[in-house]
């Protein structure tokens, strides 16, 4: 019996796409598709040289941040985005258990269960940025658009997860209460709520984290907050307190991010 | 043998000590919120909140019907759109991928020194939002599609970082000894013991972040940075509401496309 040449060098296999053709084609189309997008950015090489100096200066004063001369419009944007983003936190939380509850397929008659959805969904397809637009259009300037944007868009993302998380619960647990001819209200309270809580304060705590970082973006297009603050440091080329605010907001990112995952790991 | 004398009649579901825990808990939570939002509300003007009805109302009537005859102007913006998101991915990707190596407690060559500082570059690029990172570049560079891109691929980094130096960690290290037990050289390791690992959450991160890089990009034009972001800001300053319409409905619909052909691609990778 003769046995056919076989290969004597090894050769990595490809991992994801098996086919030769595909690979080909679609590294062509990569090379195309790149020509095509690179060639269409126009760039200003002048303009961006003669920006360099002022990057020097940029980072110039992210290392020597200047706390002092502005600190009462950085204090008072940190008050407005720290109170928005507790207030809203809380209030969009409070809205979206209800929601959760009627977007959850196992507690929620059908047509309730599609008004509840489609709330989350128009929620979560629109951006903050464009919400807060919108309300500061209606609302007028200042912290209480940015307020409401931010419980707009914490409904979307608080009510989703929840009314996931009570689909996922142990069907047990609820039949058990279900047996001892509890009500609807008694089987949420007694089946659901003691299974979905540590993760809705989980959750509810990350939002939190999100909302404060939010609360730094839709400042820029006035809803208050220490967004407005930056903007307008920017805008007088006072990159030293820019440098200080970004500082600031790193850090109670940070704080927040290491607070709010310490919290989390004590209470479950 | 002892003898259970006292015993409550009545079944509660937490003790008396963690009911008044808890109580106390939501009081301090109460009176936080309502303290947070004397203080958030002190220089709201009401008459403009009691009249946000009539205002939306207008807005409302304003915006239908949409101007479709607007729709043809807005495909070159549309194309910058997504060559901003694209473009910035693979910039971001570029710059993250050694990150996310000097990040990983298994990979880094120092854990000392280098490790702290890839951590703080992932913290600090994920803190800043790509709508404040354009907003500084657009100072900086200029207004333009450079400065969205930049903007998007250093927001990307701390993202990708992450999760990819999270992915490095959770690596198979009997697989790891086993390329090392062939005697290769640390290079070989990482290409042939951890590269093939982390490939498969790599794309699906990738991916992943190109989705959210599309939705971000739509509105870095606010601030400058190129894009349909900026028809959507000239729109606004004219208050053309109708022609708003038109280009929330259109990121409206790029944004569910590409969320569909990232699940798709992910779907097809993992």
């Amino acid at each position: 019996m003769t046995t056919g040449p076989y290969p004597t060098t090894w050769r990595r296999p490809p991992q994801i796409l098996k086919d030769l053709r595909w690979r080909i084609a679609i590294q062509i189309g990569i090379v195309i598709y790149l020509v095509l997008a690179i060639g269409s950015v126009e760039v200003n090489w002048a303009r961006v040289y003669a920006g360099l100096e002022r990057g020097q200066r940029f980072v110039m004063g992210f290392l020597q941040p200047d706390f002092t001369s502005r600190w009462r419009d950085i204090s008072q944007g940190l008050i407005e985005s720290l109170t928005m983003t507790l207030t809203s936190t809380v209030v969009g939380v409070a809205i979206s258990i209800p929601i959760g509850i009627g977007a959850a397929r196992n507690l929620a008659p059908r047509w309730i269960y599609y008004i509840c959805r489609s709330i989350i969904a128009v929620s979560r397809a629109l951006q903050e940025v464009i919400i807060a637009i919108f309300f500061v259009a209606m609302f007028g300037f200042g912290p209480f658009a940015g307020f409401l944007t931010l419980s707009f868009a914490t409904i979307g993302f608080i009510a989703k997860l929840l009314a996931d998380d009570i689909e996922e619960i142990d069907e047990a647990q609820a039949e058990a209460v279900r047996a001892t001819g509890a009500s609807w209200g008694q089987l949420v309270n007694y089946a659901v709520q003691p299974q979905v809580m540590p993760r809705l304060i989980g959750l509810s705590l990350y939002r939190l984290d999100i909302n404060f970082r939010e609360s730094a973006v839709i400042g820029i297009v006035g809803a208050g907050g220490i967004g407005a603050t930056l903007n307008t440091a920017i805008d007088r080329y006072e990159y030293d307190s820019a440098g200080a605010i970004l500082l600031i907001i790193i850090a109670v990112v940070m704080v927040a991010e290491y607070s709010s995952s310490y919290l989390r790991k004590f209470l479950q | 043998m002892t003898e259970i004398t006292h015993y409550s009649q009545v079944w509660s579901y937490r003790t008396s000590r963690g009911r008044l825990a808890l109580w106390g808990g939501w009081l301090a939570l109460v009176a936080l919120f309502v303290w947070c939002w004397q203080i958030m509300t002190r220089d709201t003007i009401w008459f403009f909140v009691a009249d946000a009805p009539t205002q939306a109302a207008d807005i409302g009537s304003r915006m239908v019907p949409p101007r479709w005859s607007y729709l043809p102007e807005l495909m070159q913006p549309l194309w910058d759109t997504i060559n901003i998101a694209t473009l910035g991915t693979i910039g971001g990707v570029i710059m993250a991928v050694p990150v996310a190596f000097l990040a990983a407690r298994n990979t880094t060559p120092s854990a000392l020194i280098l490790r702290p500082i890839a951590l703080f570059i992932i913290v600090a690029s994920r803190s800043i939002n790509s709508l404040i990172w354009a907003l500084l570049l657009v100072a900086i560079i200029g207004p333009g599609l450079l400065a969205g891109i930049v903007a998007i691929a250093l927001r990307s980094i701390g993202f990708i970082g992450k999760l990819l130096y999270e992915a490095i960690e959770e690596t198979d290290a009997t697989q790891i000894e086993a390329i090392e037990a062939t005697g290769a050289s640390g290079a070989q390791v990482l290409s042939y013991g951890i590269v093939p690992q982390i490939m498969p959450a790599f794309w699906g991160i990738t991916v992943f972040r190109w989705d959210i890089n599309i939705r971000e990009s739509t509105i870095l034009g606010l601030v400058g940075a190129g894009g349909i972001g900026l028809k959507l800001q000239a729109s606004l300053n004219t208050l053309a509401w109708s022609q708003v319409t038109v280009i929330l409905l259109l990121i409206l619909a790029t944004v569910v496309l590409s969320e569909w052909v990232s699940a798709r691609m992910r779907h097809a990778i993992i």
